[in-house]
């Protein structure tokens, strides 16, 4: 069991350096700062340029957070200060149910729901054309993806925190609102960076249901109605073919590569920010 | 005892799912003055103190019939204010909780909330209360590091000095000195006796020492039910009521 | 700030936090009445029943039988494989390690990243230690690359049913004289329907992963008899049958889709079912 266990811990290493490992033939080619500047994709001419991809990410991942959290905020106060336990307890589960939905199922739930939507009635109120397969689209889908984790961590959050401290702030004559703005959510301040955190890792790393929706046109975008390509979608869109071309799976494994270090450091970088904020709150 | 009472309950009744916690509940707090509730524990005195400033507003499946005069005013009628009512008291509870940020914010929340926006005199609130409940000299220094790194006894304190900033007209201590050391415990209980110049002061307390160093009244609370009220010296060594001398000699607890 | 203004602001919130709650919790409504809608009309006996006849992606006859089995076998594989490595995992972190000792910290942080890692990594390292191991896209190769990806899911739910364990329980086992071991078997049984949750939630994920199967487990037309055969699984089969432009092959997709939001929603209640259950046992 002991070596159960550090294998798996070492297990992180493995897949790091085994990324690692596969990539490396392109990084003798070019250097790690063209590879994430270059927006030249051509791989039949050896030209492997990753921006538009890590913009394309990096949009349907921002989209999706600042669609979801507020939304998810205000359900989980809802949910925990406001609603009767009845409500809560049927719609706490009726949201975690989303979370057992497969990505496939979001993806066709994305054609043929938000993809029209923004096609005929949201992208047409800003630009001239969409075809409705855009980063928005895509951040919409994740979403909603990503609803469970945010209402029932920021919930789980939200009901650690003392009656007391929120009788204290309420007999001070202030109204419930107030209460919760100023008081439970400085409180709960750390958790829901947590949730969050967890969310965007999500969001980064989700393939399929994307793929499908935000069109895949290797082009950085410039407008959320633009089609976009995160590194998830470029590596599963064109895995099949790469053994044929030379240095093509350096790069598929490199955009893998990007996406395991990614998460690693938000993990990292998560840890540490909780601990500080935990610390320096928490009743002495 | 012919002060003028400040707090009137009448015929005051609470269920909390289905159990009747508070029956008929009639009583007169005194203005200006130190009144301790006493009783075993789970008899009902916490949620009686958290009638006065409807605390139990948010509490599940609660129901509270009859009346509670605060200043002539029914803080159940239909109409009432409850954020204006909760600001005429300043409620202590059995662990201190300091709000989540400075020492300063903690005692300019109240002030904040209640419209004073001005540096210099919220400055001023904080200085006076933090002096008038002793802390002052111990945090001055230190005014924006966070509350939660002072020791239990200041944050108690801290905790007094932030209810006492809304200029209240009532303190409702809940055991507030249970997690207390002895040290802050005389402290807090100074700080009572030198408050009720200018406060009414309900507590609740399980020890009756304490209730007998510093009330000047006493309540009797009984599985819900007042059974006997007076000044603390005839309440203690001459009670009327034969539960009430079984309580003083210790024999319910 | 006046008594009104506040209390108006508050209102405003409270509309606000109704709407959102209104918006979150009807997305799994819209969801399953979008595939409902749309699989209904395609979803027939045959879909279930048979595997795909000559000419199927060309809209003849056929189901998707093979992909259906596929799906059952690798989830069911993976899940088993799984629950052989995370059990005594999360039974040597909670219970035979002290709780600040190097190796729990580090584990714990390496279960969070692990947790965090997208499935396409998991399928494309799995993939690229397939290409090592000279093994082509088949059901082994998917299992391996379903089991990476659910056995931090696995750790993380026992270790969070086993933190419920009481630790009396613990320690109550251990004075009695018995050896780690014991006690570990003692809390074992303690969390027997956790276990079961645990497995339905990695089997539930594993059933509608793609990403990690992509390159792992092929596809196939036929119903896997051994490990070394490639292996058709539900969520690719929709995800290809969408592609297609003709109309027949695009409905069998959406009533694919049904299908496999059905064994979900399946999986789900028994969940529900166990945990209830287990809440009504706890001690």
């Amino acid at each position: 069991m002991l070596i159960l266990s550090i294998a798996s811990v070492s297990f992180v290493f493995l897949i790091g350096i085994g990324l690692y490992w596969r990539a490396a033939p392109l990084f003798e080619e070019q250097t790690l700062l063209s590879l994430f500047s270059a927006s030249e994709w051509a791989p039949s001419k050896g030209q492997f340029g990753f921006y538009p991809f890590i913009m394309g990410t990096l949009w349907v991942t921002l989209i999706a957070i600042v669609v979801a959290l507020p939304l998810c905020l205000l359900t989980a106060i809802y949910l925990t200060e406001y609603a009767k336990p009845g409500v809560r307890s049927v719609i706490l589960p009726l949201v975690n149910i989303l979370a057992g939905i497969p990505p496939v199922i979001y993806g066709v739930w994305g054609i043929f729901f938000v993809v029209p939507i923004v096609r005929e009635y949201i992208a047409p109120q800003f630009t001239d054309y969409s075809s409705g397969y855009t980063v928005f689209t895509g951040g919409v889908v994740l979403a909603v993806m990503i609803f469970p984790i945010l209402v029932s961590i920021v919930s789980e959050v939200l009901r650690t925190i003392p009656k007391e401290l929120k009788d204290a702030s309420l007999s001070l004559g202030a109204t419930k609102w107030e209460t919760i703005k100023k008081v439970v959510l400085k409180r709960a301040l750390s958790g829901i960076v947590a949730a969050t955190v967890l969310a965007v890792s999500r969001a980064f790393g989700e393939t399929i249901a994307v793929l499908m929706v935000c069109g895949n046109v290797p082009i950085a975008p410039t407008s959320v109605f633009d089609g976009g390509y995160p590194l998830p979608a470029l590596i599963a869109n064109n895995f099949g073919e790469m053994m044929s071309i030379p240095l093509y799976d350096s790069a598929l494994m490199f955009a893998a590569l990007l996406l395991f270090v990614i998460i690693f450091l938000f993990n990292l970088v998560s840890r540490i920010v909780l601990h500080r904020v935990e610390s320096k709150y928490s009743a002495s | 005892m012919t002060q003028h009472p400040l707090i009137r309950v009448r015929d005051l009744n609470v269920h909390i799912g289905g159990h009747h916690i508070l029956k008929h509940i009639n009583i007169n707090i005194p203005d200006k003055s130190v009144t301790s509730i006493i009783g075993p524990s789970g008899c009902g005195k916490t949620t009686l103190l958290k009638t006065f400033n409807r605390l139990l507003d948010d509490t599940a499946e609660v129901r509270v019939t009859g009346s509670v005069l605060v200043d002539e005013e029914d803080i159940y009628a239909s109409g009432a204010e409850v954020t204006h009512i909760r600001k005429k008291m300043g409620l202590l509870s059995q662990r201190p909780y300091p709000l989540p940020m400075s020492i300063y914010d903690n005692v300019a929340y109240g002030p904040r909330i209640h419209g004073i926006r001005k540096k210099t005199d919220l400055d001023d609130i904080v200085e006076k209360q933090l002096k008038d409940t002793g802390l002052w000299e111990e945090v001055k220094d230190r005014l924006h590091t966070s509350a939660a790194k002072l020791s239990i006894g200041q944050q108690q304190r801290l905790c007094l000095a932030r209810g006492l900033a809304v200029e209240p007209e009532i303190i409702l201590g809940d055991e507030s000195t249970s997690a207390l050391d002895p040290i802050s415990t005389h402290k807090i209980e100074d700080l009572f006796v030198r408050l009720k110049e200018q406060y009414t002061i309900v507590l609740v307390t399980h020890i009756l020492r304490q209730a007998r160093r510093i009330s000047d009244y006493i309540v009797f609370v009984y599985m819900g039910e007042i059974v006997e009220f007076g000044p603390t010296e005839e309440l203690l060594l001459n009670p009327k009521e034969e539960l009430t001398k079984q309580y003083v000699k210790g024999f319910i607890s | 700030m006046s008594i009104k203004k506040r209390k108006a602001e508050e209102t405003v919130f409270k509309v606000l936090m109704v709407g959102a709650c209104t918006v979150v919790s009807s997305s799994l409504f819209l969801i399953v009445g979008t595939i409902v809608i749309k699989g209904l009309p395609y979803l027939t006996w045959d879909m279930v029943s048979k595997a795909p006849q000559g000419g199927f992606y060309i809209g003849k006859e056929g189901g998707v039988l093979n992909a259906i089995i596929g799906s059952l076998y690798l989830a069911g594989g993976a899940t088993i494989l799984g629950l052989l490595v995370s059990i005594p995992i999360s039974i040597y972190l909670n219970i035979y390690l002290k709780s600040g000792s190097l190796l729990n910290k580090s584990a714990k942080l390496a279960y969070d990243v692990l947790f965090g890692i997208p499935s396409i990594v998991y399928g494309a390292f799995a993939f690229s230690i397939m290409i090592w191991l000279g093994v082509r896209a088949s059901l082994l190769g998917g299992v391996i690359a379903v089991t990476l990806l659910i056995i931090p899911i696995l750790v993380r739910t026992l270790d969070e049913v086993i933190t419920t364990v009481p630790k009396e329980l613990k320690h109550a086992a251990l004075s009695l004289g018995a050896t780690r071991w014991e006690a570990a078997k003692v809390i074992l049984r303690q969390i027997k329907p956790g276990i079961y949750t645990a497995i339905l939630l990695a089997f539930g994920r594993g059933i509608g992963d793609v990403a990690s199967v992509l390159f792992t487990a092929g596809f196939s037309d036929n119903i896997p008899k051994y490990l070394d055969e490639p292996a058709a699984t539900l969520p690719l089969a929709i995800f290809f049958q969408l592609g297609s432009p003709i109309p027949e092959v695009q409905g069998r997709a959406y009533a694919s889709a049904l299908i496999l939001t059905v064994i979900i929603l399946a999986i789900v209640v028994a969940s529900h079912f166990l945990a209830a259950k287990q809440t009504k046992h706890k001690i």
